[in-house]
């Protein structure tokens, strides 16, 4: 028997690869049904980098937890309240709260998301750059530079949106009104995460809010938008306690590792 | 015994080691294997190949990711290990990511490689600068607070020129091409589209 080493990194690295699998699923979703040409490569580029920066801190957490759970292990059976992503990633692409068919996703709530995101992700990488673990530091050097370019790219097509047609300004505005309650949690921690910070030398990430405000505020006016207010309730994917809508795509995401374990080819 | 002549992972474009060098012998074997994606450059020229030394186990080749996700990792970690067996060559493949890959990494043969065979090299100027140019961070260590700011985006991209015709009155098409590391591009003179190795 094996038990559970519970080092910081290790529980560090599984919120944080938690949060990029999840996302890297949902904007897979777009692959072969990009709005146009050069957004299904963005989105299947963007989406490859995130299940790539997963399957790193998997690999690391597995090899520290040292409790025989491959990178494989963990993200294809652990089950939904396993899981530590923020609410907002598991969000389908629409701002209707239950989408009814493929045809509901828009592209202006896949941009919205990733823009809020990746400008928190790029501050996140950032500050972990620091921590005192040197694998997990190395892996957010490198995310830091492709949060960098998901970051221009999300706000590029955010400022074209919102500063473009009465119909795309409308849908980015929705958008921004629909996602902006979820980033209430970008802040916060689970109690076990905010230690693991601590112990791996690195601030609480709420110590970011106001560098991200600043940058979400600035973008936002130039797409001419109007900036909504992030409240209301407070979502608590990273707790474990999410929505409807991640066990509808880990069902989906899981379903042929749990069909076929530990197969290989 | 540590390689001494080359730092451990030095940061940079690496050339072929001398003939003295303990382990010239295997970066000249290793100069057969090629980008999987760019067959025309090698995995020293790409940046990738970082380091031959002996660890405490035996020899150890350091290779380094371009991108998290790309799946060419996997085919280069193959590839490195189908030649060291061929060759008889007992050695293991060791994936380090810290220092991150650079594009600045790629030798300058590599870029005129990259040229020759229709894709644009890197613009170094942009690389050096990190991505300062377009949208970064500023950061400054006080004497307790890390202080963080996003920097203002450049009014334009820099030039890119056409590997066909050599004009720099080109125009990116999309940001993300084939691969993770190209960007797509079209010149407005010979009309011609072509990829751009992304500055990273």
């Amino acid at each position: 028997m094996s038990a559970v080493v519970s080092t910081d990194a290790a529980v560090l690295a599984l919120h944080l690869a938690d949060n990029a699998l999840i996302l890297g699923q949902r904007n897979a979703e777009w692959c072969g049904h990009g709005p146009i040409l050069e957004e299904d490569l963005a989105l299947a580029n963007n989406a490859l980098d995130l299940i790539g920066q997963a399957r790193l801190l998997y690999q690391h957490a597995s090899a520290l937890r040292q409790d025989g759970r491959d990178e494989d292990h963990l993200a294809y059976f652990r089950d939904q309240h396993e899981f530590r992503n923020h609410t907002m990633l598991e969000l389908p692409h629409s701002t209707a709260l239950a989408p009814t068919a493929s045809g509901d996703r828009d592209y202006a709530v896949t941009i919205v998301r990733n823009f809020l995101y990746s400008a928190f992700m790029v501050l996140v990488w950032d500050s972990l750059q620091q921590a005192n673990d040197t694998q997990l530091a190395a892996i957010a050097s490198k995310s830091r530079k492709e949060a960098l370019y998901h970051l221009q790219h999300a706000q590029d097509w955010l400022i074209r949106f919102g500063d473009g047609t009465a119909e795309s300004h409308a849908r980015a505005q929705a958008a921004l009104n629909h996602l902006m309650p979820y980033t209430q949690s970008f802040w916060l921690l689970g109690p076990v995460e905010a230690d693991a910070l601590k112990g791996l030398g690195v601030a609480h990430f709420s110590g970011l809010k106001t560098t991200w405000q600043m940058k979400v505020d600035n973008v936002v006016l130039e797409a001419a938008l109007a900036m909504p207010t992030a409240q209301g309730h407070v979502p608590e994917g990273h707790l474990g306690r999410h929505s409807e809508h991640l066990g509808l795509m880990l069902a989906e995401m899981q379903s042929l590792a749990r069909a076929h374990p530990d197969g290989s080819w | 015994m540590v390689s001494t002549q080359f730092a451990v992972n030095p940061v940079g474009p690496l050339s072929l080691p001398a003939q003295s060098h303990p382990h010239h012998a295997l970066w000249l074997l290793l100069e057969a294997v090629c980008d999987p994606e760019i067959p025309v450059v090698s995995l020293r020229e790409m940046g990738v190949l970082r380091d031959i030394r002996e660890g405490p186990n035996g020899l150890q080749v350091i290779i380094t990711p371009t991108y998290s996700g790309c799946p060419a990792m996997t085919q280069m970690n193959d590839d490195v290990q189908a030649a060291l067996a061929a060759a008889g060559v007992q050695a293991e493949v060791v994936t380090q990511l810290a220092p991150a890959w650079s594009s600045d990494w790629l030798t300058l043969d590599a870029r005129e490689k990259l040229r020759r065979y229709g894709i644009a090299p890197p613009n170094r100027e942009a690389a050096l600068v990190g991505l300062a140019t377009t949208n970064d961070l500023a950061s400054s260590t006080g004497s307790s607070v890390h202080l963080l700011q996003f920097k203002k985006q450049a009014a334009s991209l820099p030039n890119v020129a056409c590997p066909q015709c050599d004009s720099i009155n080109t125009t990116e098409v999309s940001r993300f091409g084939s691969t993770a590391c190209k960007a797509m591009y079209r010149c407005l003179d010979c009309l011609e589209p072509f990829d751009y190795f992304k500055p990273y």
